[in-house]
């Protein structure tokens, strides 16, 4: 049993934070562009497949930097020459335009790729047990994430709460004219913060291909969990964004492990109901509906507190 | 001039049906795209092999076989759409395999189609897709089924599994669908009456084709002390899982009904289980049948992969031999033909199509992969390893009664 709650809370924390990676993007830009980025998970499958070709040319390592530069440099073209423009035809356009996106890349992928899983290997200085636990090998590799997306946030945390550059953006964030005003190039500081996100993204793509699948369906498969993520935490918070990532990471591990179901806590249901609808709901497990329990989650709290865990403005 | 025009915009379509008439073309309805991608491809490549085999020998009735591929993404609906869309191109016969939700939904849109369009009628020829309801309670005139279904296998892997002693905790883990229900209801049936000494441990359901690390699964499993695990899990949720076990170092003996397809033996290597994962399938390759061996060759001469699916060249070649011997390609002769029909299957001995239910019967193989021996030529996937046979079925030891009641068009 301890052996269980152990690993699921390692396994919990691991994808709560590769969650954080993208959802620290996506809630950024949500703060300063006001728009939700649709295509935000797609720069997360653009950073799995440029790392996965550039690994193939110059090894894991070279990859691991130069795949998110490069899609952190079309994240902020995006914002230059897309965003920016459409931008003048308000938010509904801003979010089409992002929505479209996201379907014209996985198009270009599919097209560059195929549809089938790309063979995207962990790479063999990594590919050994770190640990064991109880009688449970832990990859080295899962390490290697956990701690990649540890170091980008305390590094995050850093530069926004501590540097220049940082305050600009905070300052940005709510007082844009401001800034302006003060003589910071606002339009500039946008473009980069989008860059930097999608950045994030790609960084979270790069490290979680080998170990999950490189697949063109990979940003459709997790996009709707991030809005799951940034909505839980609050749309803009840097630290909701945290907590929920690590609370859905958790949650989603942990109901996989458990095997209760309303049969288990009232007993059986009575031969009479047997074939009946009521039946399946009865027999179901927590375990069967851990997929959906983030969009429970979701649900809730958008009745309940719909400014997020740690938002300060309504949705 | 326009008159001119308009000829010359009539005269490739006229090219196109006078080419038509000269091909059987037959619809493949699987995934191309998303989870089940991996195995979807494979598939199309193992029929347009066989379509080439056909052809190299004068096709069939002397008219070429084509394989128009059609992207379902493992979706009921949309195998709807891409099934509409291949009568629409002049498809008389469509095959699909994975997922026997999209089957369940395909085979009512067919019967229904072809009782509203007499004399356009569609067959239907399910290589893989394996729930008994669709030659049980669901059973359709228009649909043939060339793999054993998942009763019959679940009977074989069972009736190996009572005469393991070591086993006595079981772990089910299975996909959340129509399919994965019938094998964890099969499994926990009849282990009870062949084992009660058995303790099920575990018996999971998961979502098809999404979860994308099986870890916490896997600590599940590990946390239950289950000795060996039963799973009907194929394409990305076979190999994953797998995959998912070799990091954690689990090391129990699987049951299993898809161990070889893609990614499978990969996974199993890496997980160091040699000879303790088993399936169960109408075929391997290493059974030292010499026309099964030489076609093994040319495949892997083709392609990167071995044949996953003997099945489907036992329903290209009797298709081609039905046709043959109905001297028509009117999909309800063919039909016709088919019922009842006897046939030398691909792995050798003989195979027989159930005229009450359209369930093809055929010996049946446990095998389990690992190290070879030399009399074991075949390994799978570059990975050294290869299939060893355990255990064979014999044909009338697989037929299972049906409760179908089969409607025959007048």
């Amino acid at each position: 049993m301890l052996e269980l709650v152990v690993i699921s809370t390692l396994n919990g924390i691991l994808f709560g934070m590769l969650l954080f990676l993208m959802a620290s993007g996506l809630t950024v830009i949500f703060s300063m562009l006001g728009v939700l980025n649709f295509a935000h998970a797609s720069f997360y499958m653009l950073g799995a497949f440029f790392g996965f070709q550039i690994s193939r040319w110059v090894g894991f390592w070279p990859a691991l930097f130069i795949a998110p530069l490069l899609a952190g440099a079309l994240g902020a073209a995006v914002e230059r020459f897309g965003l920016r423009r459409v931008h003048r035809n308000g938010h509904v356009a801003e979010l089409l335009f992002t929505f479209g996106l996201a379907f014209a890349i996985e198009e270009v992928v599919q097209m560059i790729w195929g549809k089938s899983p790309v063979d995207f290997r962990i790479p063999p200085s990594l590919d050994f047990p770190a640990f064991r636990i109880f009688s449970t090998n832990y990859p080295a590799y899962k390490m290697f994430m956990l701690l990649v997306s540890i170091a980008i946030f305390v590094g995050l945390l850093i530069v926004l709460k501590k540097s220049r550059v940082g305050l600009i953006v905070q300052a940005a964030l709510t007082h844009p004219h401001m800034v302006a005003h003060l003589g910071h190039n606002v339009e500039r500081v946008f473009m980069l913060v989008f860059g930097v996100g999608t950045a994030l993204a790609a960084v979270a793509g790069v490290i979680a291909g080998p170990a999950l699948v490189t697949q063109s369906n990979m940003a459709a498969l997790l996009g709707p969990i991030l809005f799951v993520v940034v909505v839980v935490g609050g749309l803009g918070s840097l630290p909701g964004a945290f907590v929920a990532s690590l609370l859905i990471g958790l949650v989603q591990t942990f109901a996989v492990s458990m095997n209760g179901s309303l049969a288990g806590a009232f007993g059986p249901l009575s031969p009479d109901y047997a074939q009946s609808w009521l039946s399946d709901i009865w027999g179901v497990t927590v375990a069967q509906i851990a997929p959906i329990m983030p969009y429970v989650l979701l649900v809730l709290i958008l009745i309940f507190r719909p400014m997020g865990l740690l938002g300060t403005r309504e949705t | 001039m326009r008159r001119w025009m308009m000829v010359a915009a009539l005269l490739p379509m006229l090219g196109g049906t006078a080419f038509a008439q000269d091909t059987v073309k037959i619809g493949y309805i699987d995934p191309l795209s998303g989870g089940g991608a991996s195995v979807g491809e494979v598939g199309l490549k193992t029929f347009q092999f066989l379509a080439e085999e056909l052809n190299a020998k004068g096709g069939i009735l002397g008219k070429k076989v084509e394989i128009v591929p059609f992207d379902n993404k493992t979706n009921p609906q949309e195998s709807l759409i891409q099934a509409q869309k291949a009568i629409d191109a002049g498809v008389r016969y469509i095959t699909q395999g994975n997922g026997s939700s999209v089957a369940g939904a395909l085979t009512d849109f067919i019967t229904k189609y072809n009782d509203r369009n007499p004399g356009k009628e569609v067959l239907y020829f399910n290589y893989a897709a394996v729930d008994p309801v669709l030659t049980n309670a669901k059973c359709s005139f228009w649909h043939f089924r060339w793999d054993a279904n998942s009763d019959i296998k679940m009977e074989a892997l069972t009736n190996y599994m009572k005469s393991v002693p070591s086993i006595k905790k079981i772990y089910l883990i299975n996909q959340d669908y129509s399919f994965g229900e019938s094998v964890r209801s099969a499994a926990k049936t009849m282990l009870k009456a062949k084992r009660p000494d058995i303790q099920v441990v575990g018996d999971e359901l998961h979502p098809l084709l999404k979860i994308t690390d099986f870890a916490p699964y896997i600590a599940k499993i590990k946390a239950s002390d289950a000795d060996t695990v039963i799973t009907g899990n194929w394409g990305q949720d076979f190999a994953l899982l797998l995959k998912a076990a070799a990091d954690a170092g689990l090391k129990v003996n699987w049951y299993t009904y898809y161990a070889g397809g893609t990614g499978g033996p990969t996974a199993i290597k890496q997980a160091n289980l040699n000879h303790q994962v088993f399936q169960i399938a109408e075929g391997i390759p290493n059974l030292g049948h010499p026309p099964a061996d030489a076609f093994e060759k040319a495949l892997r001469a083709k392609y990167d992969f071995s044949l996953f699916y003997p099945r489907a060249v036992n329903e290209m070649r009797m298709f081609a031999a039905a046709a043959d011997k109905a001297k028509s390609l009117d999909p309800v002769k063919v039909a016709a033909a088919l019922e009842g029909m006897e046939f030398e299957v691909y792995s050798g001995g003989k195979g027989m199509m159930r005229k009450d239910d359209h369930q093809f019967f055929q010996p049946m193989y446990i095998a389990s992969f690992g190290e070879r021996t030399e009399k074991e030529p075949f390994d799978e996937e570059k990975t050294g390893w290869g299939w060893r046979l355990a255990a064979k079925i014999d044909t009338d030891q697989t037929v299972l009664p049906t409760t179908c009641k089969m409607e025959r068009p007048n």
